[in-house]
């Protein structure tokens, strides 16, 4: 019998948060012109920016950790099956129980029909990347279940009715002045005479989220890491509302996705270095929270995990793309990146902003649904530098483009980009063809005014509506090498 | 040392003024350049667009053309970036293991200007006097591709007469990022918008890069802007002296 191999399937389409409306040109276009949001922008990720170089410069072996960090995650990923299993068994020998999800589908309908088994009809939720990808409240909400986020950004994006802009810092959007006129609309029972000072902000969102704690009989998460050696799970947080959340209520449910199991405590223990240093610019931030199945007597006496998978093994088979999921959504390649600052993280159109969105999303729905996000970058490279664990992000942007040209082609639609392109290689690449090119060019200098083009026709006055271009010089390098007396080379 | 100039597509049919004076330059040092006149282009372009299949013949032709060479000399960062970094996973995505293994060797004697003249020929002071108020932008491929750290600084602070003053937030990229600029035309344009702003601060008369494309950016919206401000490739005021200057 012979088969063919179909590829691995993606996200479904219709479900969860990892497309966008528009393409991202036309999403940054509208958030370019909102001053508001470039300042804002502007001024977090400068300022967090700061906080992570200096955290970072604190240790002398910062390199070395990176590079740990990116071994452990690549011979993680070499044998993802095996640890997945044993993280199972280890679970499950604890008193857990195991969920394997496909899809977003899949997920949503197991998580919804286990809270629908305990009868509650509101969840707290830690903050979670997970569950947002999948549309979880979204599904929830259909079902007549209300899922109460409990990170204060979150709160305050969904209070809002917004959507989150940053992996770290949902709400980098917001400044204190609207999250109090969020508070005083949204927020039942708040203080009206609320002001934008952040403590007072701070407490009454305090005051809004204990009474929801300690009404809640079940709670939903993520996960950071997941040991598969003890089954233990970890979610890092700096509000300790998440921990609330992890031990009140009586049922916690873990979405978690595949790639983020580690074989061993050890291991752990290096990203809980990366971690904090490169996402908050802390040693270590305030709550670790970690627990292996259900202990009698103590925390929730029902734990359920779910194994997310949406996309994730046709990330795994594609060896040039795949370290997209050695990411631990630290955030510092958005804080770095020149395009994430000033166009936001809504632009991207998925859960995942930035320039890991930029790698991940259009690998989990395939290219064809986030084309335009491979492009979303002028490849500077400073993502690379700052990330934990050595994601190369530049060269897989490089790498999906190099996808979505050939599905084009494949696709057989002809496009002006790629005659132009094909047209250039063929000229480039003898030099005879490559000096009448050059000739051509300098029919440009007719439409130079004192040595520069003002306006061209597009597709090129995308460029001169910005900025000027040179006119084409009177005479090319090589016709000025020909003039020198010379020897044979020359 | 049989060494080459690779004067890059853009320098020769735009900025010859680049590739002249990084001629002049080498051969004041004492040093003879060749100019393969077969010489076309490396393929960044191609490759950055996600057009590699098409890039291939344009790998094969630059390893045919400067294979003979000892050293090859660019005044990019970028294209330097792209024979080093690029081309041996072009050839081996094409199957030809062959022509993988000598792009390889080639990237290995590819060198970017402040490169060369400081890790191969050891030399800061190249006699170049320039008596004017310049700020030097890192490219971002000099930068974190090429990992060039402050050699073309420490070249700039040997050159007499000149002035050289701090560019603020100068590791930003400035938008070029070759089809981006057109593909993302407003993101370009509002990082361009704060490069500028930058130079403009700091009250320089000409800013100076590693690469001609940065450069045609820059000096693009500093034109718009009617600021006076001129872009000088790095290879311009090296080469400058009293005697001559650009
Ligand atoms: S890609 Fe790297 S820098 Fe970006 S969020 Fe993930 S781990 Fe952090």
């Amino acid at each position: 019998m012979t088969s063919t191999f179909l590829g691995m399937p993606h996200a479904p389409r219709g479900v969860g948060q990892l497309r966008g409306d528009e393409p991202f040109p036309a999403a940054a276009h509208k958030a370019l012109a909102d001053r508001q949001l470039r300042r804002n922008l502007g001024h977090a990720t400068a300022t967090i920016r700061g906080k992570r170089a200096r955290a970072v410069a604190e240790l002398a072996d910062w390199e070395q950790l990176r590079q740990a960090g990116e071994a452990i995650k690549a011979a993680t990923m070499a044998r993802l099956d095996e640890h997945l299993l044993s993280l199972e068994a280890a679970v499950t020998a604890r008193g857990g129980h195991v969920h394997w999800a496909r899809d977003a589908v899949e997920a949503n309908r197991i998580v919804t029909d286990l809270v629908r088994a305990t009868g509650a009809t509101e969840v707290v939720k830690v903050k979670s990347m997970a569950t947002q990808e999948i549309g979880l409240n979204e599904a929830l909400a259909a079902a007549g279940i209300t899922a109460v986020e409990t990170d204060l950004a979150e709160l305050i994006v969904q209070l809002g009715h917004d959507k989150p802009s940053h992996i770290l810092v949902p709400a980098i959007h917001r400044n204190r002045t609207e999250i109090r006129d969020i508070f005083l609309r949204h927020m039942p029972g708040v203080d009206p005479d609320l002001t934008d000072e952040p403590r007072r902000l701070a407490m009454a969102a305090r005051a809004h989220l204990r009474a929801k704690f300690l009404t809640a009989k079940v709670a939903v998460s993520g996960a950071n890491f997941a040991v598969a050696e003890t089954g233990t799970v970890t979610v890092v947080e700096s509000e300790g509302n998440g921990r609330m959340c992890l031990t009140l209520p009586d049922t916690l449910i873990t979405v978690m996705g595949i790639e983020k199991v580690v074989p061993t405590w050890t291991d752990l223990e290096v990203f809980l270095q990366l971690l904090p240093r490169s996402s908050t610019g802390e040693r270590m931030n305030p709550y670790t929270s970690t627990w292996t199945g259900v202990t009698a007597g103590d925390g929730p006496q029902e734990f359920h995990l779910v194994l997310l998978d949406n996309g994730r093994t046709a990330v795994l088979a594609d060896s040039a793309g795949r370290s997209a999921l050695h990411c631990i959504r630290c955030s510092a390649c958005l804080n770095v990146c020149p395009v994430y600052e000033r166009t936001g993280g809504h632009a991207y159109g998925s859960v995942y902003p930035g320039p890991i969105g930029a790698i991940l999303s259009p690998q989990l729905t395939g290219i064809e649904d986030n084309a335009s996000l491979p492009y979303a970058s002028s490849l500077c490279g400073a993502c690379y530098d700052v990330c934990p664990v050595r994601i190369d992000i530049p060269s897989i942007l490089v790498h999906l483009r190099g996808e979505h040209v050939e599905a084009r082609e494949r696709g057989l639609l002809p496009s002006a980009e790629g005659l132009a392109m094909a047209v250039a290689a063929w000229a480039m690449a003898a030099p005879r063809r490559f000096r009448f090119a050059e000739r051509l060019l300098r029919l440009g200098r007719l439409l130079g005014r004192s040595g520069r083009i003002r306006r061209l026709p597009p597709p090129l006055s995308a460029w001169t509506a910005a900025r000027d271009l040179p006119a084409p010089p009177a005479q090319t390098f090589r016709q000025w090498w020909r003039t020198r007396p010379g020897d044979g080379t020359r | 040392m049989r060494v080459a100039l690779f004067a890059t597509c853009l320098a020769d049919a735009m900025f010859p003024h680049a590739a002249r004076a990084t001629v002049t330059l080498l051969e004041r040092l004492g040093h003879d350049v060749a100019f393969p006149a077969a010489q076309t282009c490396c393929g960044q372009m191609h490759i950055n667009t996600g057009y590699r299949r098409q890039a291939r013949n344009l790998v094969r032709h630059h390893t045919d053309v400067f294979e003979a060479y000892d050293a090859i000399v660019a005044p990019s960062g970028s294209c330097v970036g792209s024979v080093r970094h690029q081309h041996t996973a072009i050839a081996r995505d094409a199957g030809d293991q062959r022509l993988a293994a000598r792009a390889a060797q080639l990237a290995t004697r590819t060198w970017e200007l402040s490169e060369f003249l400081i890790d191969v020929l050891g030399v800061e002071d190249v006699g170049a006097h320039f008596p004017h108020r310049v700020t030097y932008h890192p490219t971002c491929h000099s930068l974190r591709m090429l990992r060039v750290g402050d050699k073309p600084l420490r070249l700039l602070r040997a050159v007499r007469g000149i002035d050289l003053v701090e560019l603020p937030a100068a590791e930003q990229c400035c938008g070029f990022g070759g089809t981006f600029a057109l593909k993302n035309a407003d993101t370009s344009a509002a990082m361009l918008a704060d490069k500028t702003g930058h130079i403009l601060a700091t009250g320089a008369a000409v800013v100076t890069a590693g690469d001609a494309s940065c450069l045609m950016h820059i000096g693009g919206g500093l034109s718009r802007l009617e600021s006076g401000v001129r872009p000088l490739h790095l290879a311009e005021i090296l080469a400058a002296t009293d005697r001559s200057r650009p």
